[in-house]
């Protein structure tokens, strides 16, 4: 009953600026606690985002909010030109996979795929080849037969991936639809998670906690932290400038430095480097693989600051096949992690060093 | 592992009380319908067919047995139309009130059978409650008789007595319908009510099964709702079973009777039970 509509919001979409869904300055409360405080985020057709959190970041509640389960106290949600947030779940061209997949058990593999086109009303003569093209897509086509109970884990993610693609939404919501699955399993759903959305071309909005899986699917990441928006930006962006010491923690490996910066000159302890930008003391991220072993044939390295020098003491060293984990002692408790091409077993002082411009300066955030 | 002295003692208790409160008694029953009174009023233990000829040849035990059926059958329909609505919003619209609504349900549980019986007595009589309420506003001169001593004063009084028990399976079901999966419809376009029909309902069944079959089973074996207030016209089979156990001194046809009774119950138990696994498997 909704595809006259379907096609009309199609028109209005190309008079648009290029958002397809637009989170204007969202806020949301559980009684007396916020959730969400002031979100805006763009996103754009075709995007894959990722919303970025640790549990308790709000990340579920925004994208609850889109789906249409909760309501906003403040702000407001467009999709392609038209106030969405008012708008009732069910006529939202905007469909969801459950972290815990809501597959309805008393329907079989077939009639769970083709509820969202019965319930729209879809012609009788195109409901059987529209959800058997959608099984095909994620390899469950010989099991449309089936009863939900009788699936896997993986395949009740791949029926409710099936069940919400079929319907063409414009926006495809996924709350952590892998976290359920084994290693394996995740990645290799990782892979055909990210080429599917290539072919279908639909906007994924997709949540999780597992900074990994981020990196390796998104177009951009929203980092999420207690409600609010810590950094918006594509995965290599967000690794290689994090905006915040949060961001630069939270997503991969890093060591946080404290260093007092005077005359372009920072030091953190005994190491000194080259620097750009105002004094004080500032926070620096250093990732673990920019640090490299050296051994110093002449005696002492030159004096040259767009490198910086340290010695320490290996306490610890974790053999990871290509790359060993390092933990180096710098004597006053200042320890700092380096990985490093597998040098052998390692004991006693070391010599490392870092260029200058790895290590990138971020904001010491809220606390 | 359990040890062979720890598994005796939590199975032989409950298999003692079995058998001897439940398959003794029957077994006794079963005897009993197979003997006969004598003309002195002596119960011989002669084997024979007669009780069970009797049953057959006799209209009024039929009419009776179906007269109980139809009565058990309405208060069923009655209990499901009032008992689901109740535990549907309970389950999905009370929020905050849930705890206390389920406990005014439950409350009236508490009171004595016979307590409420006698409380539609006063109700319905022609001295009662509601017949004195419509001749002050008017609506009738004479007290309304069918009120009371009738099949629908039975039927109203079971009703009161077991919706609660139809409404506690079907409030179970409910709640352990995951919440996501109403999400899920919604999210794929279905409206409430739509909701409900393809999802709410279907899960439920299993809960309206049960609930629709402890209405039916202890309204068909109730006696004392006919005895307060059914009359002449309310009396069930049970009434019958009970006087020829007591007054007419007639164990024989009386086991008979009660023996067929059990036979049909035990069969439609059977019966919901095959039809709830069939919907558990679908």
């Amino acid at each position: 009953m909704n595809s006259p509509k379907q096609a009309g919001a199609g028109e209005t979409m190309a008079a648009k600026p290029e958002a397809l869904l637009s989170i204007r300055n969202v806020e949301k409360q559980f009684g007396r606690r916020p959730v969400l405080r002031g979100i805006s985020l763009e996103v754009a057709p075709g995007e894959f985002l990722t919303i970025l959190g640790e549990s308790g970041s709000g990340k579920t509640t925004l994208l609850r909010l889109i789906a249409g389960f909760e309501q906003l106290d403040h702000g407001e949600i467009w999709m392609a030109g038209e106030r969405l947030d008012p708008v009732p779940s069910y006529r939202r061209q905007v469909n969801t996979v459950f972290q815990s997949y809501a597959i309805f058990p008393h329907l079989s593999v077939f009639e769970n795929v083709a509820y969202g086109l019965r319930a729209r009303g879809t012609p009788q003569a195109e409901i059987p080849d529209r959800v058997n093209q959608a099984l095909e897509m994620v390899k469950m086509g010989e099991f449309a037969a089936s009863a939900p109970a009788r699936l896997s884990g993986g395949q009740q993610q791949r029926v409710a991936l099936a069940r919400a693609l079929v319907n063409r939404p414009r926006v495809l919501l996924l709350d952590e639809p892998l976290s359920a699955l084994d290693a394996n399993l995740r990645r290799q759903m990782q892979v055909e998670l990210k080429s599917l959305q290539r072919e279908v071309g639909i906007t994924f909005i997709f949540v999780t906690h597992d900074q990994e899986e981020a990196m390796a699917l998104s177009d951009r990441v929203a980092l999420l932290r207690a409600g609010f928006l810590e950094q918006v930006a594509e995965p290599r962006e967000i690794y290689g400038h994090p905006a915040t010491a949060y961001a630069a923690q939270f997503i991969g490996q890093t060591n946080l430095l404290l260093a007092e910066v005077a005359d372009g000159i920072a030091s953190a302890g005994p190491i000194i480097w080259r620097t750009f930008g105002a004094s004080g003391k500032v926070y620096f991220s250093l990732r673990p693989e920019v640090i490299r072993l050296v051994s110093y044939s002449s005696g002492h390295p030159s004096p040259d600051v767009s490198t910086a020098h340290f010695r320490g003491r290996i306490r610890n060293q974790t053999f990871g096949g290509a790359m060993d984990l390092l933990e180096i002692d710098c004597g006053n408790a200042h320890v700092i992690r380096a990985r490093i091409p597998s040098p052998g077993p390692l004991s006693g002082d070391h010599d490392f060093e870092f260029s200058a411009i790895d290590a990138v300066r971020v904001r010491a955030g809220d606390d | 592992m359990y040890s062979r002295a720890y598994k005796a003692t939590v199975t032989i208790p409950p298999l003692l009380w079995v058998t001897f409160f439940l398959l003794v008694p029957y077994a006794i029953l079963f005897c009993y319908s197979f003997w006969s009174v004598s003309p002195q009023q002596v119960i011989v233990h002669n084997w024979n067919l007669q009780n069970y000829a009797q049953l057959f040849r006799n209209p009024i035990y039929l009419t009776v047995l179906l007269r109980s059926m139809r009565i058990a059958g309405a208060v069923t329909l009655l209990a499901l139309v009032l008992g689901y609505p109740l535990a549907y919003y309970l389950s999905f619209h009370a929020a905050k009130r849930k705890d206390l609504l389920y406990q005014l349900v439950i409350i009236p549980l508490w009171a004595s059978y016979l307590v409420r019986g006698y409380a539609w007595k006063t109700i319905l009589g022609s001295e009662g409650v509601l017949n004195g309420l419509l001749q002050y506003l008017h609506i009738t001169h004479h007290p309304v008789e069918f009120l009371l001593y009738s099949p629908f004063a039975v039927i109203l009084t079971l009703t009161h007595i077991y919706t609660p028990f139809t409404f506690l399976p079907i409030y179970a079901s409910l709640e352990h319908i995951p919440r996501n999966l109403v999400e899920a419809s919604h999210d794929l376009g279905a409206p409430p009510f739509s909701t409900f029909l393809r999802v709410i309902l279907p899960l439920s069944l299993p809960g309206i099964l049960a609930g629709a079959t402890f209405a039916f089973v202890l309204s068909l074996g109730d006696f004392l709702a006919p005895l307060l207030v059914g009359g002449p016209s309310g009396i069930m089979i049970s009434n019958i079973v009970v006087g020829l156990f007591g007054a007419a001194y007639n164990w024989p046809l009386g086991a008979a009777i009660s023996l067929c009774m059990l036979l049909l119950v035990v069969g439609l138990l059977f019966a919901t039970e095959r039809l709830e696994k069939r919907l558990a498997l679908q």
